[in-house]
C-alpha cells in the first residue's frame, strides 16, 4: 500500500542528502520524493510517497527517518482527509492540423498551454497522479516528446497545520 | 645518528609563550575546537597529522589535551573506539583529509555498528578548493553518510563551538554513535569570535529514557505468568551501565540469561543463571533454551543475524517478546514485539526490578540444567597446545579486572566461549562489522584509557598482521599489553568454513610467509615469548605478566582448530554442528 508522508526537517546543507541516503540504504520502496521551503524559514517539507507491504514495514520507514538528526517530524498523512497534488509539464507534438484537438483536451483537464512552437507545444498540469496519468494516455496519440513531472505534495484539510497534528 | 632533529635542535631564544604571542594572538577555529573538547571532558585524541591539520596540529602543542600518535589512521580511530568502550566516555580521533580521512572509514564503519560514541575530526581541504578534485580531496562526509550517527561539513568557523558541543551531545546520548566533523584547513586558521558554545538547542533530536510504565507493567505480567523464560542482553545492557541492576533482577526471580557477543560481560560469565552466548557459535543450551523459551525479554539487542541465523521468521516462534531498546528503530526491525519498551535499559529494568514477581519454572530450571550437563562447551584436550587452554589460563591469571581486546575469527570466539570476563566494558571485539586488525588498536585504546589494568589482546597471524605496524605505538607509548597470538599459519575462521561447507576446497587461506613474530617483536622492543605446547602456557602468562613492557607470547596452535558449536547461517536450532557429549 502506498503511503504518503510529509517530513518536515532542518533546513541546513546536507538534509536532502541524509534522507535520500537513508531510503537507499534500508532499500525502502520509494515512489517520490518532493521537497520545498514551508512557512518557516528554517524548515523544509519533504513529501515521500512509500510504498510498504504491512504497517511493520511503514513503522521502519518512519522510524529510521525520524533518528535522523535534522529531521524534526515525520506525519503520515494517508489516512487523513488531505489534499494531494502534483504538476506535470508535457511536450508533445502539436501541428497545425491537430492543434485544436489537443487545445480541447487541455480544456477537458483544464490544464495550460505554456508554450507554443511550430511543432510542440508545452503543458502544464496539475492534479492527482491518476489525472495526470490519464491526459498522458490521451496524449500519447500525438506523440509525448518529454515528461516531467514533480511528485506529490499534500496537505491535511482543516483549520491545523502538520506539525501541529 | 641516533638522535633526530628535533632532538637536538635547541633554540634558547624562543620560548613557547613567544610562538603562543605569535601564531594564536588571534583564537583561530583549532584552538577553539580543541578547547570546546578539553571543556567536554577530552583527555586524549588519537590522531595522525597531515596536511589540512596543520593548524590544529599547531594549536594542539598549547592544548591539554594529549595526542596519541599510531602508524595508521584506521588505528587512530579503532583505538579511539576502545578507548570509548572502556572508558564510557566520547572517544576522539582525527586525521587529515583525503587519504588520511578515508583511512578511517572502517573503524567509522565499526563503531557505528556496535553503537559505540565517537567524535572524528577530519580535516578537508580549503572551501574555496572544495568540489575541485583538489590534492588530498574526498567528499568524507558523503562517504560515511550510512555510517555515521550524523555528520557535519563545517564552512563558517563561527559555528565550531556549537557544532563541537552538538557533535559530542549526539554521539553520547540515546543510541551512542560517531559523529563526524569536516573541517577545511581556512575554516581552521580563521578566527573565531566568540569562542564559547552556545547553550543547545536541537529540537530535531530527542531520545528516550525512561520508559513506560504501563509497558514496564506488562512485561512484569507476562514474567509472572511465563512457565519458560529467557533474558537475552546485549551491548545495550553494557553502555547503559545496567549490569548491576541486571544481576539483581535475574536473582530476584531467578531467570535464566544469554547474551550476544556484545553483551559479554552484562553478566559475569560464572554466573549459575548464564546459559552463554546465543548464535553461531553460542553454547548449545542458549540457543535452545531461545528456541524453546515462551517469553524473550530481549534488553540492549538488536536480533542480530548472528543470533537469529537469518531465520527471523524462525527465531524463538513460541515466544513472546518483550523489547527493551533505546532506539524506537530496532523495535519490531527483525523479529515481531509484543511488549515494546522504548528507554534506556538501566532505567527500564530498575522500574521493572520493583514490579516483577518470580514465575513457576521449576521444570524450566531442570530442562536447562539438563541440556547444560549433555551440552557443555568442551574441547578435546589430546596433548597439543589448544587455543581453548590457553584462554582458560589468561582467565585465571588475569583476575576479575582484566581487560580483554580481541580480533576477528576463530581466536575472537573461543575467546568469547572460554575465557571469563567479569564485568561490562571488559570484553572488547569487533562484533558488528568484524574488523580483522581491530583487536591489537583496541587494545592501544583501552591500556590508553585504562593504564594501570591489566590488557590482554587476543588475535590471531592474520588479523595480527592487518595492525603489526603498531607494535611501534606500544612501545613509543610504553603500554605494557600482552599479546597472545593464535599462530596457526592459516586464515583460520575461512578455513572452518571452506573446510565445513566447500568439501575442504581451500583456497587463499594460507599464510605461507609468515615471520617470525617473535624476531619481529623484538626487532621493535617488544618482548617475545614462545609456547608450542600446553605445559609452557602458564609460565609464559607469568613470565609476560611480570614483565613491566609490551609482550608477544607466539603460540602453535594447530589449523585443524575449530569453532564449536557452529549454527550454520540459515539453518535452524536442530542443525547445529558439533559440541555434543
Amino acid at each position: 500500500m502506498k503511503h504518503t508522508l510529509a517530513v518536515l526537517v532542518e533546513n541546513k546543507p546536507g538534509v536532502l542528502t541524509h534522507i535520500s541516503g537513508l531510503i537507499s540504504r534500508r532499500a525502502f520502496n520509494i515512489e517520490s520524493i518532493a521537497a520545498g521551503y514551508t512557512e518557516e524559514p528554517d524548515m523544509t517539507r519533504i513529501t515521500i510517497v512509500v510504498e510498504a507491504d504491512d504497517k511493520y514495514e511503514l513503522e521502519q520507514v518512519v522510524n529510521q527517518l525520524s533518528k535522523l538528526i535534522d529531521v524534526i517530524k515525520i506525519i503520515d498523512l494517508t489516512g487523513q482527509d488531505r489534499v494531494h497534488r502534483e504538476l506535470a509539464l508535457i511536450k508533445v507534438k502539436a501541428s497545425p492540423e491537430n492543434r485544436a484537438d489537443i487545445v480541447n483536451i487541455v480544456e477537458i483537464f483544464r490544464a495550460h498551454i505554456v508554450d507554443v512552437n511550430k511543432k510542440t507545444m508545452i503543458i502544464e498540469l496539475t492534479g492527482e497522479e491518476m489525472k495526470i496519468d490519464a491526459m498522458c494516455e490521451l496524449l500519447k496519440d500525438y506523440g509525448i516528446t518529454e515528461i516531467v513531472r514533480t511528485g506529490k505534495v499534500a496537505m491535511c484539510r482543516g483549520p491545523k497545520a502538520a506539525r501541529e497534528v | 645518528m641516533g638522535k633526530s632533529k628535533e632532538d637536538i635542535y635547541i633554540d634558547p631564544e624562543i620560548t613557547w609563550e613567544d610562538v603562543e604571542n605569535l601564531s594564536l594572538a588571534t583564537c583561530n577555529g583549532a584552538k577553539v575546537l580543541l578547547d570546546v573538547m578539553a571543556g567536554e571532558g577530552v583527555k586524549v585524541i588519537f590522531g595522525y597529522p597531515g596536511g589540512s591539520l596543520l593548524t590544529l596540529y599547531d594549536a594542539l602543542l598549547d592544548s591539554p589535551i594529549k595526542h596519541i600518535l599510531p602508524r595508521h589512521e584506521q588505528t587512530a580511530v579503532h583505538a579511539a573506539d576502545a578507548y570509548a568502550r572502556v572508558s564510557g566516555k566520547v572517544g576522539v580521533c582525527m586525521a587529515t583529509s583525503g587519504p588520511g580521512a578515508a583511512n578511517m572509514v572502517t573503524g567509522i564503519a565499526n563503531a557505528y555498528m556496535d553503537s559505540v560514541p565517537l567524535v572524528i575530526i577530519t580535516g578537508q581541504v580549503p572551501t574555496n578548493l572544495l568540489g575541485s578534485d583538489s590534492f588530498q580531496e574526498v567528499d568524507i562526509t558523503g562517504m560515511t553518510l550510512p555510517i555515521t550517527k550524523h555528520s557535519y561539513l563545517v564552512k563558517d568557523a563561527q559555528e565550531i563551538p556549537r557544532i563541537v558541543k552538538e557533535a559530542f551531545h549526539i554521539a553520547g546520548t540515546g543510541r551512542p554513535g560517531p559523529v563526524l566533523i569536516d573541517l577545511p584547513k581556512n575554516v581552521m586558521a580563521a578566527e573565531v569570535i566568540d569562542p564559547h558554545p552556545p547553550k543547545l538547542s536541537l529540537k530535531s533530536y530527542k531520545f528516550f529514557s525512561k520508559g513506560n510504565s504501563g509497558q514496564i507493567e506488562e512485561a512484569a505480567k507476562a514474567l509472572a505468568q511465563s512457565k519458560k523464560p529467557v533474558v537475552y542482553t546485549g551491548g545495550g545492557v553494557i553502555t547503559s551501565g545496567a549490569g548491576l541492576i541486571l544481576r539483581k533482577l535475574i536473582e530476584k526471580v531467578n531467570i535464566p540469561v544469554v547474551t550476544t557477543l556484545m553483551g559479554i560481560g552484562s553478566v559475569p560469565t560464572k554466573h549459575p543463571n548464564l546459559l552463554g552466548m546465543v548464535g553461531m557459535h553460542g553454547t548449545i543450551t542458549a540457543n535452545l533454551a531461545v528456541n524453546d523459551c515462551d517469553l524473550l525479554i530481549a534488553v540492549g539487542v538488536r536480533f542480530d543475524d548472528r543470533v537469529t541465523s537469518g531465520l527471523k521468521h524462525k527465531f524463538a516462534t513460541q515466544a513472546k517478546v518483550i523489547h527493551i531498546d533505546i532506539d524506537p528503530a530496532e523495535i519490531g526491525k527483525v523479529v515481531r514485539t509484543h511488549i515494546p519498551i522504548v528507554g534506556d535499559a538501566k532505567l527500564v529494568l530498575e522500574e521493572l526490578f520493583q514490579k516483577v514477581v518470580p514465575p513457576k519454572i521449576n521444570e524450566w530450571w531442570e530442562q536447562l540444567r539438563e541440556w547444560k550437563k549433555q551440552y557443555p562447551l568442551c574441547y578435546e584436550q589430546d596433548g597439543h597446545l589448544n587455543p581453548q587452554t590457553i584462554l582458560e589460563a589468561m582467565g585465571k591469571i588475569g583476575g576479575k579486572s582484566a581487560i580483554v581486546a580481541t580480533d576477528v575469527g576463530q581466536h575472537q570466539m573461543w575467546a568469547a566461549q572460554f575465557y571469563p570476563v567479569n564485568n561490562g566494558r571488559q570484553f572488547i571485539t569487533s562484533a558488528g562489522l568484524g574488523t580483522m586488525g581491530f583487536g591489537f588498536p583496541a587494545a592501544i585504546g583501552a591500556q590508553i584509557a585504562k593504564r594501570d589494568s591489566l590488557v590482554f589482546l587476543v588475535t590471531g597471524d592474520g588479523s595480527f598482521q592487518m595492525s603489526i605496524q603498531e607494535l611501534a605505538t606500544t612501545v613509543q607509548y610504553q603500554l605494557p599489553i600482552k599479546i597472545v597470538l593464535m599462530n596457526n599459519g592459516v586464515l583460520g575462521m575461512v578455513r572452518q568454513l571452506q573446510k565445513m561447507f566447500y568439501n575442504e576446497r581451500f583456497c587463499e587461506i594460507q599464510l605461507h610467509a609468515n615471520p617470525d613474530f617473535i624476531k619481529v617483536a623484538e626487532a621493535y622492543g617488544v618482548k617475545g615469548i614462545r609456547v608450542e605446547n600446553p605445559e609452557q602456557v602458564d609460565a609464559a602468562l607469568k613470565e609476560a605478566i611480570d614483565y613491566p613492557g609490551p609482550v608477544l607470547i607466539d603460540c602453535k596452535i594447530s589449523p585443524d582448530e575449530i569453532v564449536l558449536p557452529m549454527l550454520p547461517p540459515g539453518k535452524a536450532i536442530t542443525e547445529i554442528l558439533g559440541g555434543r557429549e
